[in-house]
């Protein structure tokens, strides 16, 4: 159970190029920061990092539970959902497979999955191939996960984008559940989230 | 040595002096082995066209060399993620392709005189050495397909590495497929049973292709550190 | 159903729309070996002699094209993401992904291959040989071929690149089992290639998935 994300004197370079360096943040149990900047600043960079997907070049990523700090690799499999600009749906599956196994692979069970699809109005589509979802469809259907398979860290990368004003809304109740729940979000974002949000700029 | 040459600023230093003193070892050592090559009696069984393996099984051992060079580079950039150790592994494909393709040329035209064929299968070491040579190819393709130059390098090290745990393993295999198909003609060359008239010139000609390969990869590495440079001064210059 | 259990009805379903799955590999191994009679022309004594080589290589062949999505489209659509942050390492995964590849087209191959082989002119009693070498040497076409299609990830270049990349690399699978074809036709011993064959193909499901896994992660960072 991560009760804290601290990211330490961080430097990530991409390519030739570095993107940021000595950044710095630790979010807490309860609360959720909206990680802004411009385009390139490299906030998908830093969500990636986080995820263990991108090595900093030098920096410091740790995640603390009750007892002291996680076993890096433990805390990422176990507790980190990260939801990035593609959402890691198969075309030609149906819907209500893709959703009961994302749930299921990141430690939910087939019901949670299921009344999370209830929750994000997405019951309709359940018997329908992927291919044939909108892209705000899709990205519900992927977001279905975050409460199918309960982890308390959330990395999300324009979690907004392809959303519409309903959509949104109900995306907003969810996360302030989670965050009064004791979890935690870190959401890279342009437009601001709907519920309330610590911000932390990224970039010069 | 190693660690006191992964700092590419002493490399440089140390190479700008190795590479041209390599390079005469080379050139002396060839030159005396190629001499004493071309003055070898000519062979009871195959004349004077003995005279090509001095070219040709150096050739292939370098080959050799430059592939155990090619895998200790990506093994030492996997593990350490050095960027001299991945210089060193780009720099050296090339020319293990090109000392693999020397040994497959001249041993095609040892063939011809010998087998009155440019090409037989008969021979385990010549098949042995186009294998390799593809190795090499498929390295060289593998990273020039990959735009992203830390990702391609990184590719080409698994691959390199996967292909030096394979190669004892192909050489076995080829071997063995061999043995079972001895009605072909075999011709023996290089084997122990050389004099040591042959013997001589073969091994300084071996010692100097080794020497030419290492002043060669020191100079491409050189160069590509360089290359690097300019890179990263152009993009500076962009973004400032 | 355990965590696995979910995975690999994933990739069986997965591996079963590649490209038709089975039908493709099928397709292009009985397509290729229809040219060979058309192009050496119909003599038996003829085809009898090649049939078994032709089937081993186009067999190699066939394995091979059928896997160039196998990570393509987890790496394309942020599959690939939510795997590596799942609770099995990449590892295991990429593992799960080769047998699942294996048994949709390695072994329906595996199949066609003494039909084919017989059909060229082998004796029929070479069959049961055929079908065991072309499984094993099918396991370890698929993880090879895995390890390819893995590092093609980061090139978008797929299926070409991946046959020149892994092809040198099938030198002693090819050699295994085309000898062990061949001795069993001619009466000769054909235990100790088939031992080689399968040592081979052991060998490459232990170490190839660490390649693979590798590979995977380069791509995506």
């Amino acid at each position: 159970m991560i009760t804290a994300l601290n990211v330490e004197d961080l430097a990530i370079q991409r390519g030739e190029r570095v993107l940021f360096r000595h950044f710095g943040l630790r979010v807490v149990a309860g609360e959720a920061v909206a990680l802004v900047g411009a385009n390139g600043a490299g906030k998908t960079s830093l969500l990636r990092a986080v995820a263990g997907m991108i090595r900093p070049v030098i920096g410091r990523i740790g995640f603390d539970g009750p007892a002291g700090p996680l076993s890096i690799d433990d805390a990422r499999r176990q507790g980190c959902h990260m939801l990035g600009h593609y959402d890691g749906l198969k075309a030609n599956r149906h819907v209500r497979d893709e959703l009961v196994f994302q749930s299921r692979w990141c430690g939910g069970t087939a019901e949670a999955a299921l009344a999370a699809a209830t929750r994000l109005n997405l019951t309709r589509l359940l018997d329908l191939e992927v291919r044939v979802l909108s892209a705000g469809q899709r990205r519900r259907l992927a977001l279905a996960r975050l409460i199918g398979a309960p982890r308390p860290l959330w990395l999300l990368d324009e979690p907004l984008a392809p959303l519409d004003t309903v959509s949104r809304a109900l995306l907003g109740e969810v996360m302030a559940e989670h965050v009064a729940g004791g979890g935690l979000i870190l959401a890279a974002v342009h437009d601001p989230l709907p519920i309330p949000v610590r911000t932390a700029e990224i970039g010069q | 040595m190693f660690a006191a040459l992964a700092n590419p600023h002493r490399f440089l230093a140390f190479s700008r002096w190795a590479a041209p003193i390599l390079a005469v070892v080379a050139t002396g050592l060839i030159a005396w082995g190629v001499w004493l090559g071309l003055n070898v009696p000519p062979d009871y069984q195959q004349g004077e066209t003995v005279k090509i393996m001095f070219i040709h099984v150096p050739a292939a051992w370098t080959s050799m060399l430059a592939y155990a060079c090619l895998g200790g580079s990506s093994f030492i950039s996997l593990v350490f993620r050095h960027a001299l150790a991945d210089a060193a592994a780009k720099a050296c494909a090339p020319l293990g392709a090109a000392f693999t393709g020397m040994s497959l040329v001249t041993g095609s035209l040892w063939g011809r005189p010998m087998w009155g064929a440019w090409w037989v299968w008969g021979d385990a070491r010549l098949v042995s050495v186009l294998v390799l040579f593809l190795l090499f190819l498929g390295y060289l393709a593998l990273r020039a397909s990959i735009d992203d130059e830390a990702k391609g390098a990184r590719a080409a090290e698994i691959l390199a590495l996967v292909g030096l745990i394979n190669l004892p393993i192909i050489k076995f295999s080829v071997d063995w497929w061999n043995t079972l198909h001895q009605g072909d003609s075999i011709m023996r060359a290089g084997g122990s049973a050389l004099a040591p008239v042959y013997m001589t010139p073969l091994l300084l000609a071996g010692a100097g292709f080794s020497a030419a390969f290492g002043a060669m990869w020191l100079v491409r590495i050189r160069a590509e550190i360089w290359r690097r440079r300019a890179n990263s001064l152009a993009l500076q210059a962009a973004l400032a | 159903m355990s965590v696995v259990g979910v995975l690999v009805r994933r990739e069986m379903s997965l591996a079963w729309a590649r490209g038709g799955g089975a039908l493709l590999a099928v397709g292009f191994f009985a397509a290729a070996t229809v040219m060979l009679p058309l192009a050496l022309g119909p003599a038996p004594a003829r085809l009898a002699a090649v049939s078994g080589g032709v089937t081993w290589v186009v067999l190699a062949l066939a394995s091979l094209l059928s896997l160039d999505r196998m990570f393509e489209r987890d790496f394309d659509d942020g599959a690939l993401d939510l795997l590596a942050l799942g609770p099995l390492p990449l590892e295991v995964v990429a593992t799960i992904k080769c047998l699942a590849q294996w048994t949709v087209s390695g072994a329906p191959l595996a199949l066609a291959a003494p039909i084919v082989a017989v059909a060229l002119g082998a004796k029929p009693a070479a069959a049961p040989m055929i079908f065991v070498a072309a499984g094993l040497g099918g396991l370890a076409f698929a993880f090879l071929g895995g390890t390819g299609a893995a590092l093609a990830l980061a090139s978008r270049r797929g299926g070409v690149l991946i046959a020149v990349v892994v092809l040198p690399l099938l030198t002693p699978p090819v050699i295994f089992g085309g000898v062990a074809i061949e001795n069993y036709t001619s009466g000769l011993p054909w235990l100790t290639p088939l031992c080689l064959l399968a040592g081979y193909a052991l060998g490459a499901v232990a170490l190839t998935p660490f390649a693979m896994a590798g590979a995977c992660r380069n791509a995506q960072s």
